[in-house]
């Protein structure tokens, strides 16, 4: 069983090295809608009826991906309940990424982003709009798109500071009093989720 | 094939991504000021009622609002 593996392993390794066994999806140009040497052997054999739908047929093509970098981010930011931002074409959006606040600009490497709770900036020539995100997603694509994706994201001013005191406090004490793992975790979500409401309010 | 971003704390601690993004959501709605917040609580209500079954009979069903 081991003498298999090492040979499995080492199958893989060398095909790696010199040929991607899948390409990224950016590098593959759209496949058509429809595959034209099915619909011609269709045609020969049945004439008279219409070649089947494929699923791919329903779906809008991907967009193709511009050659030269555009001057703008169309940027989709959306909650479960609204769409915040549709289609809106922007300068740059920073996004509260796990890994820190990114920066996105036209021509922005295509990159999944989880986001932690802070602060979404939209920049639009010289204004700045901003808002307070709880979590969710940042998808930006290769065509310079930027679906962002939240639970709750309330505009900084809606924010009531006398509460994020008091929470910040509850949970920094909920933090030592705590005794499970699951009571620790949620006692730290709450620290953080209160500090980062407490860095939008005064940063 | 090591695994490379490191496992959040919330993970460890058996909790789902799910569960993390709505405490994290109701913990922001808790924070905002009036009117926003009772608009954003009643938003989130949800109006449901469980019934449980025994020997093939449904017992009276109690609701939780």
């Amino acid at each position: 069983m081991f003498r298999r593996a090492s040979r499995l392993l080492a199958r893989t390794t060398t095909a790696s090295t010199w040929r991607r066994s899948r390409a990224f999806s950016t590098d593959v140009p759209a496949t058509p809608a429809q595959d034209p040497n099915f619909i011609d052997s269709w045609k020969k054999v049945i004439p008279n009826l219409d070649p089947p739908k494929t699923p791919a047929s329903f779906m809008t093509p991907r967009p193709v991906t511009p050659s030269s970098i555009p001057s703008k981010i169309t940027v989709n930011f959306v909650l479960p309940y609204a769409s915040e931002l549709s289609s809106k074409e922007v300068d740059m959006v920073i996004v509260p990424a796990t890994t820190g606040q990114m920066g996105v600009l036209p021509g922005h490497v295509p990159t999944i982003a989880e986001l932690k709770p802070g602060i979404l900036s939209v920049h639009e020539g010289n204004d700045v709009t901003k808002y307070f995100l709880s979590s969710g997603f940042a998808l930006i694509h290769a065509n310079s798109v930027a679906d962002i994706i939240a639970v709750e994201a309330v505009p900084v001013d809606r924010i009531d500071p006398g509460l994020v005191q008091k929470g910040l406090a509850e949970f920094t004490q909920k933090l030592g009093s705590a005794i499970t793992d699951l009571e620790k975790a949620e006692a730290q979500i709450g620290i953080d989720v209160h500090s980062a409401m407490n860095s939008a309010i005064t940063g | 094939m090591a695994s490379n971003a490191a496992v959040p704390f919330w993970r460890t601690a058996g909790m789902t991504y799910i569960t993390y993004s709505n405490i994290c959501a109701n913990l922001v709605r808790n924070c905002l000021k009036e009117p926003y917040k009772t608009e954003a609580l009643s938003r989130e209500k949800v109006h449901f009622s469980i019934s449980k079954w025994t020997n093939g009979k449904p017992e009276k069903p109690t609701s939780d609002v």
